[in-house]
């Protein structure tokens, strides 16, 4: 194990493009985070904003051609996974890495039987033998909360529930007892119930194993629920970046404020329409010379159509270590709290 | 999935005499009659009494259900006695052919061999290369190997095979000399030598065939790859650190596989078909072949009984692709 100081990964300058007929579509411009040991990163931002794709290109899942990972250095433990031979980066998918996707209802494979599913990391990854896969399957299983485990590892993915079939992708994310898990919208296509279940189920599982996870999510909700620290993407890029309490008090971002704006609110009167954000996010085919928001921006001025906005530290701390922003125009200090 | 299947079988029956009635029926309507192949020459009254031996001047029913009693009962029991050397089915009437005045079965199981061994090797053959072809090129969709895999497939199924195996014959056997241009059907193998003259003697007819067979099932399998190739389950096995030789050679081909089965075996019965073109160009004297002499020769029995052999092999492989699917998808199940 490397350092207890460093973090467990840590992405520099990522950046991905997609290459298509029509030119070439920038995915992911400079990204840069950091992932403590432990730690739950909350990853928000529409549809669009690039946030699957990002973390798509951290362990090079994304189809290449057309996808072009160009720049960028993403450490784990100190490795970097994108200098990785495909043979050494496969040792970090499912080991060291636990990916958890979207939609469970398409993410398991009809034809195998769970218990199959759930024992391939285990046997390519671990060398273990059929018996202790087994064995370490029904253990899975009942870590993610699958009553009669056992029997359960003999059925097929079509016999179980969504809810249940998001559990067992956990199962398999978590089988080698990863050191990150990446859960890209892990509860978008569950109902309400049981996306509530699945997120007591990670905090559960947070608590008992230890490892750091990026939750990725479009639910302002979810995040306050469980995030350590949230990073705001948008066309591309970090926007924002701050801990979790910090950002929904003192939201600097104007697009931040424009997302913390739409969550509707169970207390107080009704208003007559929920806040909305106007426009598309943009469909980004050459590199930003200018703020990607500036068109649906209230607070644009001429700076925004000039240059594309660094990251700038708020509370002084370093960027990516306290709370900062990609913005030209500053938050007047007093904010009302809105969404604490 | 057996009571399923027991059903199905039961099915068959109604299904099966429906076929039976509409062949009987059509075959019937062709015009001729086994008269006009018995010499004028013959005086009228034996004509008569030639006729009247064949069964043709009793009613369209009593015929209908002569032929099926025939077809179910009498040649089955043959069948058994020459099995077993009883004699159950004797003085019993069978099936018998206007043009060689024999039983048609027998004649029937002379050709089969020949059109199982040239036809059912070609299949064979087309089934083993597509797989591969199929396979690699939709892994590597758009490279040098599927342009090729493309443009053989494009060739296979637009050039008709007479025109192939014409082109076979110029090239192999007229200017290579590497294969005889006729199949002879009574070579006997009996040793390493024999063996060999079989093998090139068959060499044609299959590339022919294999050609067209391989041609189609290649570009099922390819786009039944790449169907599945995008699904979200393949990215969730690459995430899992799988060998990319495991992602695709168990993930993703066992989902292919399931309709390419299904193709597959939906294709044996054109097996026992014969290729009546390919068997004609190459002098393979098989099922096809038969066929054909036998409508030339407007021998009725041979023709209803025949295509009704088709029939059932068709509906009992349409039962097996049936299964086959339940076995392969977990999704359906049939009870």
């Amino acid at each position: 194990m490397a350092d207890r100081a460093l973090p467990v990964l840590e992405v520099k300058g990522l950046r991905t493009v997609f290459r298509t007929r029509g030119g070439e579509i920038h995915a992911v411009n400079d990204v840069s985070f950091h992932l403590e040991r432990g730690e739950l990163l909350g990853v928000v931002g529409e549809s669009g904003s690039g946030k699957s794709v990002t973390m798509m290109s951290l362990i090079r899942l994304l189809p290449a051609p057309p996808a072009d990972i160009r720049n960028g250095e993403v450490l784990l433990n100190g490795a970097d996974l994108l200098k990785m031979t495909p043979e050494e980066l496969r040792k970090v998918r499912g080991a060291k890495v636990g990916f958890v996707f979207q939609d469970p209802m398409t993410s398991l494979n009809p034809v195998f039987t769970i218990g199959n599913q759930i024992m391939e990391p285990l046997r390519a990854h671990m060398g273990m033998t059929k018996a202790e896969a087994e064995t370490r399957a029904v253990e899975l299983l009942d870590l993610v909360g699958i009553p009669d485990a056992r029997k359960r590892l003999k059925a097929y993915p079509h016999q179980f529930s969504g809810g249940m079939r998001q559990r067992v992708m956990i199962a398999i994310a978590l089988a080698c007892d990863p050191d990150v898990l990446i859960a890209d919208e892990p509860t978008t296509a569950l109902d309400v119930t049981i996306q509530a279940q699945i997120l007591e189920l990670v905090k559960e599982l947070r608590q008992k194993l230890g490892m750091a996870i990026i939750w990725i999510t479009h639910d302002l909700g979810v995040i306050a629920g469980i995030a350590d620290r949230v990073m705001v993407m948008y066309g591309g890029q970090v926007v924002e970046q701050a801990p979790v309490g910090e950002l929904f008090a003192n939201p600097q971002h104007p697009y931040t404020r424009a997302l913390l704006k739409t969550v509707p609110k169970i207390s107080g009167g009704r208003e007559a329409r929920l806040k909305v954000i106007e426009g598309q996010p943009p469909i980004l085919t050459q590199a930003l010379m200018a703020c990607p928001f500036r068109n649906r921006c209230e607070y644009r001025h001429e700076a925004c159509d000039k240059a594309n906005p660094a990251r700038r530290a708020i509370d002084g701390r370093p960027v990516g270590r306290g709370h900062d922003v990609a913005c030209h125009w500053h938050a007047p200090a007093a904010q009302e709290v809105e969404h604490a | 999935m057996l009571t399923y299947t027991l059903r199905r079988l039961l099915l068959a029956i109604p299904t099966l005499l429906l076929i039976s009635l509409v062949i009987f029926l059509l075959v019937d309507l062709a015009p001729g009659s086994p008269a006009s192949e018995i010499p004028l020459t013959v005086p009228p009254e034996v004509r008569m009494k030639i006729l009247e031996a064949l069964g043709v001047n009793e009613p369209l029913h009593v015929r209908y259900l002569l032929w099926l009693k025939q077809f179910f009962w009498v040649e089955p029991l043959n069948g058994f006695d020459s099995l077993f050397g009883t004699n159950f089915a004797e003085g019993m009437q069978r099936i018998i052919s206007y043009q060689s005045r024999s039983p048609v079965f027998p004649l029937i199981g002379e050709r089969l061999p020949q059109t199982l061994t040239v036809i059912g090797t070609a299949y064979l053959l087309g089934v083993v290369i597509a797989l591969p072809i199929g396979i690699y090129s939709a892994y590597r969709q758009y490279s040098l190997f599927d342009q090729f895999g493309t443009m053989f497939a494009m060739i296979g199924f637009s050039v008709p095979t007479f025109f192939t195996g014409t082109l076979f014959i110029i090239i192999f056997a007229v200017w290579l000399g590497w294969f005889p241009t006729k199949y002879d059907t009574t070579l006997v193998v009996a040793d390493w030598e024999s063996f060999l003259k079989q093998l090139r003697q068959m060499a044609m007819p299959v590339m022919v065939l294999g050609l067209a067979n391989a041609a189609a099932i290649s570009r099922y399998m390819r786009s039944s790859m790449l169907e599945n190739m995008g699904q979200d389950y393949v990215r969730t096995a690459r995430a899992k650190g799988l060998d990319e030789q495991v992602v695709v050679l168990k993930h993703v081909l066992r989902n292919s596989l399931i309709p390419v089965v299904t193709v597959i075996a939906l294709g044996i019965p054109s097996i026992f078909g014969g290729a009546i073109i390919t068997e004609n160009l190459f002098g393979v004297n098989g099922i096809g072949s038969a066929l054909i002499q036998a409508i030339r020769g407007n021998d009725l029995p041979m023709v209803q009984t025949l295509a009704f052999i088709f029939a059932i092999l068709i509906v009992a492989f349409n039962l097996i692709a049936d299964l086959l699917y339940g076995m392969l998808d977990p999704r359906i199940r049939y009870d």
